[in-house]
């Protein structure tokens, strides 16, 4: 495996993310760890409300950490740190969100949507390079130029999602957190919205945090997933393994729930229920282990036996 | 002379109550048209669209967004826009008693009896169609009470029963809070409990599990099954979600621009399709995508509908299409007896056109 070799541009530590006082705090990430690599699509999968959400909006510094660190190429960019760092995570990092309808500004014309994060990075702009700037950015995501002075209400959910990426574009990212970026959309422009993102990853080099909650698209675009459950990682593989070969049963549940367009698999389908009474983990905490390489679980002693012998299998 | 031969409703009735002839329909529309008055413009939101839905199916209508899945729907339940109005054609219910033409339903004088007894809806976002200021229970109480003209404890009971129904547990309790209290599936579960209050015949689902969570997702398809089991229900269930579709349907009807394009059972619409939109749509999956290539994606947009359309709506963007498509508008070829589309491939004259490589292996997928 040529993994180890490979670059990381980020990695979570340990991450705590708590909201809330201090006294009673509300833990909603909790001790996650996993490093993403140089060009990847790197999956995040969860139920609503599982704190899939909350790692990214924390990777983007929108959410304080409250344990544990981020580091994006070696440094650390969680907590306070220098302005220029500040700067140059601004502009890499970017965010693709999840409802093209609720994301734009709706009085804001598409040039100034666009161009918006490069009147703090690149304030030395003339005005006309920032507009050229901007009919780059829309040519690159398959729009028109003269969409620049229109509203966002004139597009459709598709095309407004183009803007979205369009806007994160101009920053010259290297790291984009896309988060849920199809779930609104329809299953015709799905596909046209995903082309788009792996044409840009495959031009630019683009690394990816995909954060949903359908499995089926992600075994499509990501390399890597990982599955989170109440704020922690239950297990992280490459996707083809994960859907091959399942350790946690919060994965197997979750994929036995996967809609598959086959009506006959669909009709004897057997949907398996994630009972966490299931796990005793009062006296063996459970710990985060690589059960095969690249193939991480969160499970104790006892368990670890179990899935090391049905990963081997 | 009338009594000697027993009416057309009565036979339908005895046959279902036999059990042995589940195929009659409860609803039939016939080359219904539903036009939009927008800024001094018409829009043909549905084009005499036919459909027959029969008593105790599932029929699930896919197609994109503003294909007229909605539209179509709303004329059931009397909810068109105002703008709207139908322009020809007739919509059939086949009721306990009585035949009744929906299309010629004049005002919400009509509509009050009927709407929520006979038909009934389900909306997409459980967000919005509850009201915040009122409690759960009172919300369920009000279609209770309305219609079946209960009060005071046996009206409560009745409400706990309902929330129990739907899956909800210590109704009493629940029954007392608001929306807010309730997570979206929860509230789902509400808004399935208040659409059964009246006893529909049919239940209308409008894209009720888009906003879900996969989990969530399959817990409430499974709770409309059992419902529909349990209260012999008939389901026309909107949705672009083809998996979802997989797992409900009995029949499926794809919709293009207002029209029908394919209908068929589950099976042959997913294992046999035969309309290139159907191919697209069926293409267009991430499921079947193969990863590192390019996902199938349909080219251009749907056709402007308030401009007539000429031939097959669907040949612009089709890269296949013939050149009658363009210039005539297809008839239902018959696939087999429960199957038919509209395409010109249908044709026995027409060239022979394989459906893409990839949607064949769409059978055992889901074993995968």
């Amino acid at each position: 495996m040529t993994m180890e070799e490979r670059d990381v541009i980020l990695s979570v530590r340990n991450l705590d993310v708590n909201f809330g006082s201090r006294r009673k705090p509300f833990r909603a990430v909790k001790n996650v760890s996993f490093d993403i690599y140089k060009g990847e699509t790197f999956g995040l999968v969860g139920e609503s409300g599982s704190g899939k959400t909350t790692i990214g909006r924390a990777i983007l510094r929108i959410h304080p950490v409250s344990g544990g660190e981020i580091l994006y190429k070696g440094e650390r960019i969680s907590g306070k740190i220098s302005r220029e760092l500040d700067r140059k995570v601004v502009s890499e990092i970017q965010m693709i969100f999840q409802d093209p309808m609720s994301s734009l500004n709706e009085r804001a014309k598409v040039d100034y949507i666009v161009a918006e994060g490069t009147y703090n990075t690149k304030k030395h702009l003339s005005k006309r390079e920032r507009a050229l700037l901007v009919d780059q950015a829309l040519l690159d995501v398959g729009l028109l130029p003269e969409f620049a002075s229109r509203f966002p209400h004139e597009f459709s959910g598709g095309q407004r999602q183009r803007i979205g990426v369009a806007r994160s574009l101009i920053m010259e990212p290297e790291f984009i957190v896309a988060d849920e970026p199809i779930s609104a959309l329809d299953v015709s422009i799905r596909a046209q919205v995903l082309n788009l993102l792996s044409k840009l990853q495959k031009e630019r080099g683009l690394t990816y945090l995909f954060i949903a909650h359908d499995l089926s698209v992600m075994r499509f675009i990501s390399d890597r997933i990982a599955v989170i459950s109440r704020g922690q990682l239950v297990e992280l593989a490459p996707s083809e393994e994960l859907f091959r070969a399942p350790l946690h049963p919060y994965t197997k549940a979750l994929l036995s729930v996967v809609p598959q367009p086959d009506p006959e698999s669909e009709r004897g389908k057997k949907i398996l229920v994630y009972d966490p009474s299931v796990h005793d983990y009062d006296e063996d905490p459970p710990v985060w282990e690589e059960v095969v390489p690249g193939h991480f679980v969160l499970g104790n002693q006892r368990e670890m036996e179990g899935y090391r012998m049905e990963a081997n299998r | 002379m009338f009594r000697a031969t027993p009416s057309r409703m009565q036979l339908i009735r005895n046959s279902t109550f036999k059990g042995e002839n589940m195929q009659k329909q409860i609803l039939s529309v016939k080359d219904l048209d539903v036009k939009f008055n927008l800024r001094g413009r018409t829009l043909h939101a549905i084009r005499s669209l036919s459909v027959d839905v029969y008593r105790g199916e599932t029929l699930a209508i896919v197609g994109e967004s503003g294909s007229g899945k909605t539209v179509l729907n709303k004329n059931f339940i009397g909810l068109l826009d105002a703008n709207g109005f139908i322009d020809g054609g007739e919509i059939l219910y086949y009721g306990d008693h009585e035949v009744r033409d929906l299309a010629k339903f004049k005002g919400e004088k009509d509509w009050l009896g009927f709407r929520g007894r006979e038909i009934s809806m389900i909306l997409q976002d459980p967000m919005t169609s509850l009201n915040p200021l009122k409690t759960i229970g009172s919300q369920i109480a009000e279609a209770v009470r309305v219609h079946q003209k209960l009060v005071g404890d046996d009206l409560k009971v009745a409400v706990h029963e309902l929330l129990h129904e739907v899956g909800i547990e210590n109704p009493e309790k629940r029954a007392r809070q608001y929306p807010h209290e309730f997570s979206g599936g929860m509230r789902q579960r509400v808004v399935i409990a208040i659409a059964i209050a009246c006893q529909p015949k049919i239940l209308i689902c409008d894209e009720p599990t888009t906003a879900l969570d996969v989990t969530i997702q399959a817990q409430i398809l499974n709770l409309l099954k059992e419902l529909k089991k349990k209260l012999m229900l008939t389901i026309i269930f909107i949705t672009h979600d083809l998996g979802v579709v997989a797992n409900v349907a009995d029949r499926v009807a794809v919709m293009y621009a207002g029209d029908i394009v394919e209908i068929g059972t589950a099976e042959e619409v997913f294992y046999d399709p035969r309309h290139p939109y159907t191919w697209a749509l069926l293409s267009s999956l991430p499921q079947l995508g193969i990863k590192g290539e390019e996902l199938y994606s349909i080219k251009g947009t749907p056709p402007n509908l308030f401009a007539p359309i000429v031939g097959d709506a669907f040949a612009p963007r089709n890269p296949q299409a013939l050149e009658i498509d363009f210039l005539k508008e297809p008839p239902y070829f018959e696939v087999s007896p429960t199957h038919k589309a509209k395409t010109w491939l249908l044709d026995p004259r027409a060239p022979k056109v394989e459906p893409p490589e990839y949607i064949k292996n769409i059978r055992g997928m889901g074993r995968r």
